[in-house]
């Protein structure tokens, strides 16, 4: 179990506990939290479930996969610390772990 | 409009009504919401359910757009296993085939398609299954395994997930195409060439341009294929996956504009202003092609989701959207974004024999449509350049060795 905020463009922000094992996509989704599409529902298909990981959570998240960054960097709101949030695995590690949504998914 | 609260009727539990319902809370409607499935479990992805759900790496919670308590906790009335009979647009009410009627101020029909069953001799055979649902799901999962047999009617994506699904479980699988070729409907010959050469190399057997005369059976199980030219081939199981009908039929009933498929707007409203329709069941406009689509995918049905969900809480409407989807076979990540539509060249980039290419169709030099076969640059480059039209230098996209982002920059780059 982790709890995370998912901080949405307008500052919004949403604190939630999510499941170990679950992704933090699957968090968000699943306590309807604005900001995040998922259409691919986490297949790393379509790049609509971006978050920005605080700088000092960055590593802790672990790196980011080949498929998933070829993806990330074609999308409009890329930053260095973008990631695709159905790619990060929640563990108990990641308690306290913030994330920030773009102004648009896609 | 939130002051008055009006009571937004959903029909359709699926992956649109889900989402809508969902979005409509988001968006911070605070009326009524009530959700009608047929089914008799809450609103889940279909999309796994001839891949991850199949072999057994997906569980029902994760296959849930929402927890169970989310509905309760969202004040969202759920209402499954509940049949609709009619709509009345007049009186501005749905009856339901027991005899309940329910009053809406804001109907939202979301009723999906269903798998289509061929009229061939004994396809009511037990065995014989159609893949649209999750119980249909189970009952595969539960039907096939290691050794066992599998006929597959219908080359299309549905069909080649469940085999490249089955293959892992080391069932034999056998592909039935009435065309001359797999994907006819959706896909060029080179791509249906590839995922054919790749199924064959992986154990599946194919039989082009067959009719499926009958099927066998023994005290009413399923025992084989009989083709028109005589040939009979014995199985297990059998899948169809011959396409799907729009749901359109409580819409035809009450009057509504449709042409296959429910006709609606840019907020996917119906021809009547208190009635919208999203998902597999409608048909709209997509402005980048200047035509109206009628769309089968999860990509879709969220778009639709919100135009409508903005429409009913007075929000901006979404920007409009690249239509894309996906299908998993094997190792294959497919991608596809537009629709080949009016496309006169193709560009073909990288390597089918490696197993990493896309196909661009352009009209003239802009990109109408791309399939990327284990290349997400390909989709995500060629899903931008679909939405901005912006023109490309068909030999530089051509040539893999440029990379996407230098092709789509220009020569100068």
């Amino acid at each position: 179990m982790a709890q995370i905020t998912y901080i949405e463009f307008n500052n919004k922000a949403h604190t939630v506990d999510v499941k170990s094992g679950m992704s933090v996509m699957e968090g968000a989704v699943r306590n309807n939290i604005p900001g995040i599409d998922a259409e691919c529902g986490g297949e790393c298909s379509c790049g609509t479930c971006q978050v920005f990981v605080d700088e000092t959570w960055f590593e802790k998240a672990g790196a980011r996969n080949d498929t998933e960054a070829s993806i990330l960097e074609f999308t409009d709101a890329f930053r260095p610390n973008s990631r695709l949030s159905c790619q990060i695995k929640v563990t108990d590690a990641l308690d306290g772990l913030v994330v920030r949504m773009p102004k648009r998914q896609g | 409009m939130q002051e008055s609260k009006p009571h937004v009727v959903i029909i359709g539990a699926g992956h649109a009504g889900g989402t809508l319902a969902a979005l409509l809370r988001q968006y911070e409607f605070t009326g009524p919401i009530t959700l009608i499935g047929e089914e008799p479990i809450p609103p889940y992805h279909r999309p796994p359910l001839s891949k991850a759900w199949l072999k057994g790496e997906a569980d029902a919670e994760s296959l849930a757009l929402k927890p169970l308590e989310f509905y309760a906790e969202n004040n969202i009335d759920l209402w499954l296993n509940a049949r609709v009979a009619r709509v009345d647009p007049v009186g501005k009410k749905v009856s339901f085939l027991n005899g309940n009627i329910l009053a809406y101020d804001i109907l939202v029909i979301a009723t999906g398609s269903r798998a289509i069953y061929p009229p061939i001799p004994r396809a009511d055979s037990r065995g014989i299954m159609l893949l649209r649902t999750a119980a249909d799901a189970e009952q595969l999962k539960a039907t096939i395994g290691a050794g066992k047999r599998l006929v597959i009617v219908g080359g299309g994506y549905i069909g080649l997930e469940v085999a490249a699904s089955v293959r892992g479980m080391d069932a034999e699988v056998v592909i039935l195409e009435r065309e001359e070729r797999i994907l006819k409907r959706v896909a060029n010959p080179i791509l249906a060439k590839f995922f054919q050469s790749y199924h064959e190399a992986r154990g599946v057997t194919f039989e082009l341009g067959c009719h499926v005369a009958s099927f066998g059976s023994e005290n009413g199980q399923v025992t084989g294929v009989w083709l028109g030219d005589g040939r009979g081939l014995p199985c297990d199981a059998v899948v169809i996956g011959a396409g799907i009908h729009p749901n359109e039929d409580i819409a035809k009933e009450a009057g509504l504009e449709c042409d296959h498929g429910i006709l609606v707007d840019l907020e996917a409203r119906t021809s009547d202003p208190n009635i919208f329709a999203i998902g597999d069941v409608s048909r709209r406009p997509m402005p980048i092609y200047d035509c109206m689509f009628r769309m089968e995918s999860v990509p879709n049905a969220l778009e639709q989701a919100k135009q409508a969900a903005a429409a009913i809480t007075g929000r901006q409407a979404p920007m409009g959207e690249v239509p894309w989807q996906w299908s998993d076979q094997y190792d294959l990540k497919m991608q596809i974004a537009g629709y080949p539509f009016e496309a006169d060249s193709l560009v073909v980039r990288g390597d089918p024999q490696a197993a990493k290419f896309a196909l661009f169709h352009l009209k003239g030099d802009q990109v109408q449509a791309v399939e990327a076969i284990n290349s997400p640059p390909e989709f995500m480059m060629g899903r931008q350049l679909i939405g901005n039209r912006k023109a490309v230098d068909r030999i530089r996209l051509a040539d893999p060795s440029i990379s996407m982002k230098e092709v789509v920059a220009g020569r100068d780059a």
